[in-house]
């Protein structure tokens, strides 16, 4: 099960897109090639995308997106066995202009073995005030399937629905500005059924035991975040962004990043750090004082007390400037991510220490990016 | 980031909401003055491929997701 809190990317990808109200995004293509690597896990595959537009005012978009995983993270050596599996997702959307209207609608489709999601989303742009503003307003509507590999027979379903507030402006002739609202609630089978909790068993030579976790079935998520873009006096830029986090899991977080663009003749670095801080949802625990201590339990990583720190770094190289054929432009992107994940709550069970003693467990990855860009 | 400052940020977006409907304030950067902002290394997203790969990283190992105007999914690889 490689996706599970799905759905939304491919949507916002496509609104994303559309910052500009009023003006059709760009005819282009994209063919990515991403790896992932920390932790145990590998993942690795292409995203190829394509934008075209139709006469005046429509705009078509695909996308096609592979994860190939192959896992032997912390959580699948403790108790489970080591995994490879495939993850296939793929988009369609399109964009309509009317006036300084842009409506967006959008279908995505994820599936693997033992999880289907599908999403739809629609979207209404309107730009406004002298093309200074843009206001956004987008709805989704997820259903996730979940399945489980050794029992043909499970089979539990999700409903998620998204409710997104955007607006952009620009506040000078140098900086442009974001503030983005977004809602999502979840309704269904939140959990991942492969995964255990621990808690204190006495009888067992370990000094614990697992038994199965057991999220509440409703979740309710809001984040603002706001962005600014500011053009330097000389021909450079730099971005930041804050997103504050909360849901009704208890989960609390603030997110912050700063980027820096620079520009050199057909070449373009970039180089950004991001911080990211949760705390922990209210039914997480490291291990639990019984079986079945709580209602609901949980231990993933994901939704313990952590901290995140990354940088990133990449560079551009834009080639056929003056267009060939029926291509106008093209560019070569690579980038690479260090990302480092510590955990204030979630022990390394591997080191078979005494129960209570165990190190703190930390993630660190790569990620890497190539990629090459058409635009026509 | 005390709370004046965010003020300072965010009330005049909402603000600007609505002045927009208000035919007596001219916006303040004229379309011949928004060179740089034209330029794409000002673009907030100038590669969404990109963008909506990594904050599906993000939001694959970290317990928060939305809010960055751009992608969101996720991912629970074990």
């Amino acid at each position: 099960m490689i996706l599970r809190r799905s759905g939304l990317a491919l949507l916002l990808l496509a609104l994303s897109q559309g910052i500009w109200a009023g003006v059709l995004p760009e005819d282009r293509t994209d063919m990515l090639y991403h790896r992932y690597e920390g932790g145990g896990v590998t993942i690795d595959g292409p995203s190829i995308l394509v934008r075209k537009q139709v006469g005046k005012s429509l705009s078509f978009v695909g996308n096609y997106y592979v994860d190939m995983v192959s896992s032997a993270s912390i959580d699948v050596v403790t108790t489970a066995s080591p995994y490879s599996e495939e993850r296939t997702q793929w988009s369609l959307g399109m964009d309509y202009l009317r006036g300084n209207t842009t409506i967006s609608t959008n279908f995505t489709s994820s599936v693997e073995s033992d999880f289907d999601a599908t999403t739809y989303s629609l979207a209404i742009s309107q730009d406004m005030f002298g093309d200074m503003t843009t206001l956004t307003l987008s709805y989704a509507l997820g259903d996730d399937v979940v399945g489980k590999s050794d029992d043909p027979t499970f089979q539990r379903d999700n409903t998620r629905q998204h409710y997104g507030f955007g607006l952009t402006q620009i506040l000078t002739r140098n900086l442009i500005t974001t503030l983005n609202v977004e809602t999502v609630t979840d309704e269904g089978f939140l959990n991942n059924p492969y995964r255990s909790v621990r808690f204190a068993d006495p009888l067992s030579a370990t000094g614990y035991s697992y038994e199965p976790e057991l999220y509440p079935s409703t979740r309710t998520t809001n984040a603002i975040g706001i962005r600014a873009r500011y053009y330097l006096p000389y021909r450079a830029a730099i971005q930041g962004e804050y997103r504050y986090f909360t849901d009704t899991w208890g989960i609390e977080s603030n997110t912050l990043s700063l980027g820096y663009v620079h520009p050199w003749r057909n070449w373009t670095f970039k180089a950004k750090y991001r911080w990211h801080d949760q705390t922990g949802a209210n039914f997480y625990r490291d291990i639990f004082s019984r079986s079945e201590a709580t209602n609901f339990r949980g231990r993933d990583k994901e939704i313990s007390s952590l901290t995140s720190n990354t940088f990133e770094l990449g560079v551009s190289y834009a080639f056929l400037k003056n267009g060939w054929n029926f291509i106008d432009r093209g560019s070569v992107n690579f980038s690479v991510n260090l990302l480092q994940i510590d955990y204030d709550e979630f022990s390394d069970l591997r080191t078979n220490a005494v129960v209570g003693e165990e190190p703190l467990y930390a993630l660190s990855a790569n990620v890497i990016q190539l990629f090459l860009s058409f635009w026509y | 980031m005390n709370i004046t400052r965010i003020g300072r940020i965010i009330l005049p977006l909402i603000l600007l909401g609505g002045l927009s409907a208000c035919g007596s304030i001219e916006p303040w950067v004229k379309p011949y003055e928004r060179d740089r902002l034209a330029d794409p290394i000002m673009f907030l997203d100038a590669d969404p491929v990109s963008t909506a790969y990594l904050q599906h990283v993000f939001e694959a190992r970290e317990g928060a997701r939305g809010g960055e105007g751009a992608a969101g999914g996720g991912c629970g690889c074990n």
